[in-house]
């Protein structure tokens, strides 16, 4: 490793301009006579637009325009698309219903766009916004999964009966009741997870510039895949083809995966700059990003695991009931199927499992991938269930675990994936180990002489990264496929560019990706550029979620790197009169291995464009690109463990020590993997004690702003206690298994094992309140 | 519509703004420093965070017109030139930021901290003030490390001034 190489701890290179207030975030830009939207959002949760009078609107001050959602739907702007098909267990496609940019006819939550103001400033817009008077016909509205699947709630969509998308199954539903059959002890378990907003800093944003000239739209957007933002915006929305839209997300202020999805606010602009002649940009406020950015999670789940006398598992049987909102979103359909149930066998051998999953349409924001995305669920789902067995069993948490970790890799199963490898036992040892588990005992003892209950709770978690083998995601019912791509540019002068696919909004993609590059030529990463995030420079990508940027993105590099450096090797062995077989790099120069010759890079770079003197036959120039498309999914596993003490008197926790002992296989930069693991714990640790979006049986939502959803402060969280054990993944040539969403998967397992511990109760919902917590403890 | 004279980061500006605009509004529309961020609409976030009169302020809870006449410095106005502010500097060397959005306002909000706080610095004196402040990457692990590392470097810097 050298000092930039893999594995230093490089301090990041793109930090200079976001601790200078230099970052360039989209409401930072600002276009020549550019104008401003304001939405105009229903404030039911269901109901009819009767009628909507702009008259008084359209003559106040700077008012430009204000255009309804009849308008975007005659002018043919296609409905939002969901882009994973899924099938019923009768084998039945899902049924979505219609989802228009701004609603023509029907609002189904309270935040959707049925008109937009578009004005000379921003508060013009919304002044006028105020003085449109939009008629509603309220209907009954329905917010709760459960309420929304019973006789007689009301229908939000004509083409989903009884308010069901799907109804689907995996494993094997014969083998799981031959296993509970026979099981000498069945551990029950409800859950609820609860619905979360994703809340990155920054508010989702867009700034929509049309050219009548050219008939080309330049859209700058909030971003983490700004390709695939273009494909859909061109393929499904009918905005323009391809080559007639320019997608750029410059700086983004995080994502979570709420940046993924294409929204409607990014069409209208897009659509309203066309109509109105002139650029066009929307920046959402918080209110509207509880209202209107895709939340996460929301499951409801009944769960048994069935037990053999001797404590192995032998079966496991689900039933999850999936909130998807209103509408549904661009990837909602695959986060409780194939991202949820196929990661539902945990660390453990488990030789049946079957579980159905059915999906849901409630007058709610739309639920969508959040941090994580099907995976935390699972895993706080068995990890639940793995704590409530050893109390049940009345053995040691840990030891009942170990007694059914997977030990033999690869290892098949039963609900799709094949995890290629890992070390489970080395994991849980070492968070063992750094707790200090075995003292335990002695330490509850003593909490409990100074009046507080002092918990211990294990969450064993594994999850699939890398997202995804094109081929595999495509045959589960994806519309897109899951490689990444990169372009290797050599400047004449020996200076490096690297245009990568993947999309940077806080992952450090600017020092990591450079690092491999300085790893392989030995030069200072000073002398490489990341691009990235717009669609006129880089040739295509899928963008960053999944923790997929390192496992697939970076690996495109390095395959485009490996055909860069091929060539010019060509070309230095000529230069030196050598064999290409003999070249090595180092240092930034070209070797001849065992000889004082060399040619330092600048020069091969120079050779290759004055292109005087190349090795015959030889195209001019210095620039690969490759694609490249992932053989499996990574399979990052780890185990956390928090200790923590409660007060009985008023409900509170405080952390006494959380650990974390994650496996991500190779690391290019462990500064910034730690930073990726403390932010998806503190997202963890927020589901477990604060986080709830809540609302109201008439579909209000009560938490739309940071007064009423209680968002993770300082305060709040410990200091966290890191460490890594290492397998490295077989499926990617860098041994590279993905760190981004450990945390959030992980680590509120572990904190509701550990209160419930500490209460000694079992039966406990997120987010563990303070006054949830008092009410168990205190319940009869 | 008002005229407001302020100063900031050291250079006298006369504005003129609507009197409903907010200093938030006045330094990122009018004058362009568009450092200073909006994360939220209920003063909960912090990322607005600049100093006026030398003292941490929620820049979208102010109007720009109560700025009349005051001292501001934003995120844009703490480094010598090239040379970065203690806190700058921390904040870099600790991995304090990811996607960089509240980082300005934990900048500023921090440098207030330590100029109340002196010497007397530490982990729960850090959180707790910090309050005030969200981020939503880096669970604050490393952020706290920055702060009490820009605490021990502000000092010897005074020090030495």
């Amino acid at each position: 490793m050298g000092v930039e190489g893999i594995g230093a701890r490089v301090v990041r290179k793109e930090d200079k301009r976001f601790i200078t207030g230099k970052g360039r975030y989209v409401d930072d830009i600002k276009l020549l006579g550019m104008t401003h939207a304001h939405f105009i959002r229903s404030p039911h949760a269901h109901a009819k637009v009767k009628g909507i009078d702009s008259s008084a609107a359209l003559s106040m001050p700077g008012v430009v325009a204000v255009l309804t959602g009849q308008e975007i739907v005659d002018d043919k702007v296609g409905n939002l698309i969901c882009g994973w098909a899924i099938t019923s267990k009768d084998g039945s496609p899902m049924k979505m219903g219609a989802w228009p940019a701004m609603a023509p006819e029907t609002v189904r939550f309270v935040g959707q766009a049925v008109a937009v103001v578009i004005a000379e400033t921003k508060n013009q817009a919304r002044d006028a916004a105020e003085a449109v008077v939009v008629n509603y016909e309220e209907l009954t509205a329905v917010a709760d999964v459960h309420a929304a699947i019973k006789a007689g709630a009301p229908q939000l969509h004509p083409e989903a009966p009884g308010n069901q998308v799907y109804d689907w199954v995996i494993g094997d539903e014969g083998a799981a009741d031959a296993a509970f059959a026979k099981a000498a002890n069945v551990v029950k378990l409800d859950v609820t997870n609860n619905r979360l907003a994703p809340n990155a800093m920054e508010p989702r944003a867009a700034i929509a510039d049309y050219d009548a000239a050219e008939e080309h739209y330049t859209l700058y957007t909030t971003s983490q895949n700004p390709h695939v933002a273009r494909l859909v915006l061109s393929a499904f929305y009918n905005i323009a083809p391809e080559h007639k839209l320019r997608v750029i997300a410059p700086d983004v202020g995080g994502g979570f995966g709420s940046k993924i999805f294409i929204y409607p606010e990014e069409m209208v602009a897009l659509w309203a700059s066309k109509k109105v002649g002139r650029p066009v940009k929307w920046t959402g406020d918080r209110t509207e990003a509880f209202l209107t950015d895709a939340h996460g999670r929301d499951h409801v789940t009944h769960a048994e695991l069935a037990f053999d006398a001797n404590n192995k598992i032998t079966g496991l049987k689900v039933k999850t009931y999936a909130n998807f909102g209103a509408y549904m979103s661009l990837f909602s359909s695959s986060v409780p199927t194939y991202l949820y149930a196929t990661l539902l066998s945990g660390q453990y051998n488990i030789p049946a499992i079957h579980a159905e999953v059915i999906g849901v349409y409630t007058n709610t924001t739309p639920v969508d991938a959040y941090r994580g995305a099907g995976r935390p669920e699972a895993s706080y789902l068995i990890e639940r269930l793995m704590e409530t067995a050893a109390r049940q069993l009345k053995v040691d948490p840990a030891a009942l675990r170990r007694q059914n970790f997977i030990t033999q890799f690869p290892h098949q199963t039963p609900v799709i994936m094949a995890y290629d490898t890992g070390d489970f036992n080395a994991s849980l040892d070492a968070a063992m180990k750094a707790i200090d588990y075995d003292g335990f005992a002695a330490r509850k003892a003593k909490a409990k002489t100074e009046g507080k209950l002092r918990g211990i709770g294990l969450s064993c978690y594994i999850e699939a990264c890398g997202i995804a083998p094109s081929k595999a995601v495509g045959s589960l019912g994806a519309g897109v496929g899951l490689w990444e791509s990169a372009e290797v540019r050599v400047n004449p002068v020996g200076t490096i560019e690297v245009l990568t696919g993947s999309h940077s909004h806080g992952q450090g993609h600017e020092t990591t990706f450079c690092q491999l590059v300085a790893e392989r030529l030995g030069i200072p990463i000073s002398q490489v550029s990341i691009v990235h995030g717009d669609t006129d420079k880089v040739q295509f990508g899928m963008g960053t979620y999944g923790s997929r940027s390192a496992a697939v993105g970076l690996t495109a590099i390095l395959k485009a790197m490996e055909k860069m450096e091929s060539k010019a090797k060509k070309i230095a062995a000529h230069a030196l009169e050598a064999s290409e077989g003999d070249i090595v790099i180092e240092n930034g120069e070209f070797k001849v291995a065992g000889t004082d010759k060399a040619i330092a890079l600048p020069m091969v770079a120079l050779a290759a464009y004055t292109a005087h003197n190349l090795p015959d036959g030889m195209e001019p120039g210095l620039k690969e690109s490759a694609f490249y498309d992932p053989t499996n999914f990574t399979f990052p596993a780890g185990s956390y463990i928090c200790e923590l003490e409660v007060d009985p008197g008023t409900g509170k926790t405080s952390f006494v020590n959380f650990v974390a002992a994650d496996d991500f296989g190779r690391l290019i930069n462990p500064m910034i993997v730690e930073g990726q693991v403390h932010g998806g714990l503190a997202q963890g640790i927020g589901q477990a004690l604060l986080e709830h979006a809540i609302y109201d049986s008439n579909g209000q939502p009560i938490t739309a702003s940071f007064m009423d959803y209680s968002m993770p402060r300082a305060d709040d969280l410990p200091s966290f206690n890191l460490s890594h054990t290492t397998t490295l993944c077989p499926g990617n040539p860098l041994g590279i298994k993905g760190c981004g969403e450990a945390g959030a998967i992980g680590a509120s397992a572990a904190v509701i094992n550990a209160i419930t511990d500490a209460i000694g109760k079992n039966n406990l919902e997120m987010p563990a309140t303070p006054d949830r917590v008092w009410r168990t403890i205190h319940a009869a | 519509m008002s005229t407001v004279k302020l100063t900031v980061n050291g250079k006298a500006v006369a504005v003129d703004v609507e009197d409903r605009t907010l200093l938030v509004q006045l330094l990122r529309e009018n004058l362009n420093l568009t450092g200073t961020h909006v994360g939220c609409d209920t003063s909960q976030c912090g990322a607005c965070v600049v100093h006026v009169d030398g003292k941490a302020v929620k820049s979208c809870t102010m109007l720009a017109g109560q700025a009349d006449g005051a001292n501001i410095t934003t995120i844009e106005g703490i480094a010598k030139g090239d040379e970065l502010h203690p806190m700058q500097a921390a904040f870099r060397d600790n991995h304090g930021l990811q996607c960089g959005y509240c980082t300005p306002g934990m900048i500023m909000s921090a440098i207030d901290i330590v100029h109340r706080h002196g010497g007397q610095l530490d982990e729960p004196t850090v959180r707790q003030e910090l309050e005030g402040n969200i981020c939503r990457c880096t669970g604050y692990h490393n952020i706290v490390k920055a702060v009490l590392d820009a605490a021990g470097r502000m000092k010897v810097s005074q020090a030495a001034e």
